[in-house]
């Protein structure tokens, strides 16, 4: 059972966020769990933001590649807002990716109304701006790099709720 | 208060759940009718970026009440999508206020809309929002309070903007603040039942939906918004009507209509 998990898995890694080809589903930290029973799969992912309009395409890219699995009779993928996607969920190898098309990995902990801690992808200078938190999709923002003079995006960091205990 | 773990075990309780969805439908049918209103200012904004920025806004609340009618969903209901879409005015529970059209015209016929209107609204919007799902999520009903907690994550981003418009605008020229201040005046007039439970309140905390009670959560919202805007000290009237009891305008039954267009035309079509 765990070697077919495994191979569910390796299926499951070969998935892109559909906006940032090289950058799989699974280096964002949006993979939660694999199940397998018998010859069928379950797959249970988080998603970055509830407002992407990519969840529908993710999850049906998702479907396809285990599907390809020859002994797989069936596959089915859910989103979990149980689960709590967060910063460091990013894996190495995504925030490598991530920098190659630009787009900074999301900085630690973001308080709204302070300043980003991010780094510039293209030269690593610290000394960038934000010029607007809302990007081309709710997960990122837009932000400038005075020393390089590139406009890069970054992953926006969720916020934990002060009022709750987690 | 005992907890409830599952979307199983609250099928089990009818009380706690009929409580759940009531909570679930005020919110989502607010989140819903807020995403139509921000849908309208689609490149009317005061500048590019603020176009950027609201309709990312925009798109992530609607992502929000998608969240919302899903768990509904979960919980028995029709399905999400027909949630959204497929149901008249006269069943759904969002505020009469956050209904009110933008301003003069329509999208496409001369669209006077009012900025002061959008940021007063949205700000005092986002921020009963807030103090909602806070309380929600530290409620005793698990599959209330994860996607209370979901939507918490990321809607502190939208409160954010919309106060920093507020407070720029207060602070810039007489005409702005004037502006600002007579839809203050009107919100004081109409936004009563955007912070009510229509009702529910008690039965939200006996079950665990909410951990405060309705009046407490009135309060401290009225307690925020007053530290930013020059607002009155009691809480607002509700002059318009009470859509958390189903009381709605023309307004609502205008903005469906357009809103499910695409869904009506073709109610078969799998999207
Ligand atoms: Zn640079």
């Amino acid at each position: 059972m765990e070697a077919k998990k495994r191979e569910v898995l390796e299926q499951v890694k070969k998935v892109d966020d559909p906006e940032l080809p090289n950058v799989s589903v699974y280096d964002l930290g949006m993979v939660h769990e694999v199940q397998v029973e018998e010859s069928r799969a379950h797959v249970t992912m988080i998603p970055t933001f509830a407002g992407c309009p990519a969840l529908d395409f993710i999850k049906k890219n998702v479907e396809t590649a285990v599907r390809e699995l020859s002994w797989i009779t069936g596959c089915e993928v859910t989103f979990s807002f149980n689960e709590i996607w967060s910063t460091d969920s990013v894996t190495e190898e995504g925030r490598r990716q991530l920098k190659k098309h630009g787009v900074a990995p999301p900085p630690d902990e973001y308080t709204p109304g302070e300043e980003w801690q991010v780094d510039c992808p293209y030269c690593g200078s610290a000394y960038v701006s934000m010029e607007n938190v809302f990007g081309p999709t709710a997960c990122r923002s837009i932000l400038y790099c005075r020393s390089c003079r590139n406009p890069f995006e970054a992953m926006k960091p969720v916020i934990r709720d002060k009022t709750l205990a987690r | 208060m005992t907890s409830i773990d599952t979307v199983e075990a609250l099928l089990e309780n009818n009380e706690a759940l009929q409580a759940a969805k009531t909570f679930l439908f005020q919110l989502a049918d607010d989140d819903y009718i807020t995403s139509f209103r921000g849908s309208e200012w689609l490149g009317l904004a005061p500048h590019i970026e603020e176009d950027v920025a609201f309709s990312s806004i925009t798109q992530n609340t609607m992502g929000h009440a998608v969240l919302v009618y899903q768990t509904l969903e979960a919980l028995g209901e029709a399905e999400a999508d027909k949630l959204a879409h497929a149901r008249p005015a006269g069943e759904r529970l969002s505020s009469v206020y956050l209904e009110k059209p933008n301003g003069p015209g329509t999208y496409l016929d001369e669209p006077h809309y009012d900025w002061a209107l959008a940021v007063i609204r949205l700000y005092l919007y986002e921020t009963w929002k807030k103090i909602r799902l806070q309380t929600a999520a530290r409620g005793s009903i698990r599959p209330v309070a994860a996607a209370a907690e979901k939507i918490l994550m990321e809607q502190p981003y939208h409160l954010a903007h919309w106060k920093m418009w507020a407070v720029q605008l207060l602070d810039s020229t007489p005409e702005a603040k004037e502006r600002l201040e007579e839809r203050i005046a009107e919100a004081w007039r109409e936004a009563g039942d955007m912070i009510s439970f229509g009702g529910h309140g008690q039965t939200f905390l006996e079950n665990g939906v909410t951990a405060d009670s309705e009046e407490a959560l009135q309060l401290r919202w009225l307690e925020e918004v007053r530290s930013v805007l020059p607002a009155p000290a009691e809480l607002p009237l509700k002059e318009a009507g009470d859509g958390r009891r189903k009381e709605h305008g023309s307004d609502l039954d205008q903005a469906l209509k357009t809103c499910s267009e695409v869904f009506t035309s073709d109610r078969e079509a799998v999207w």
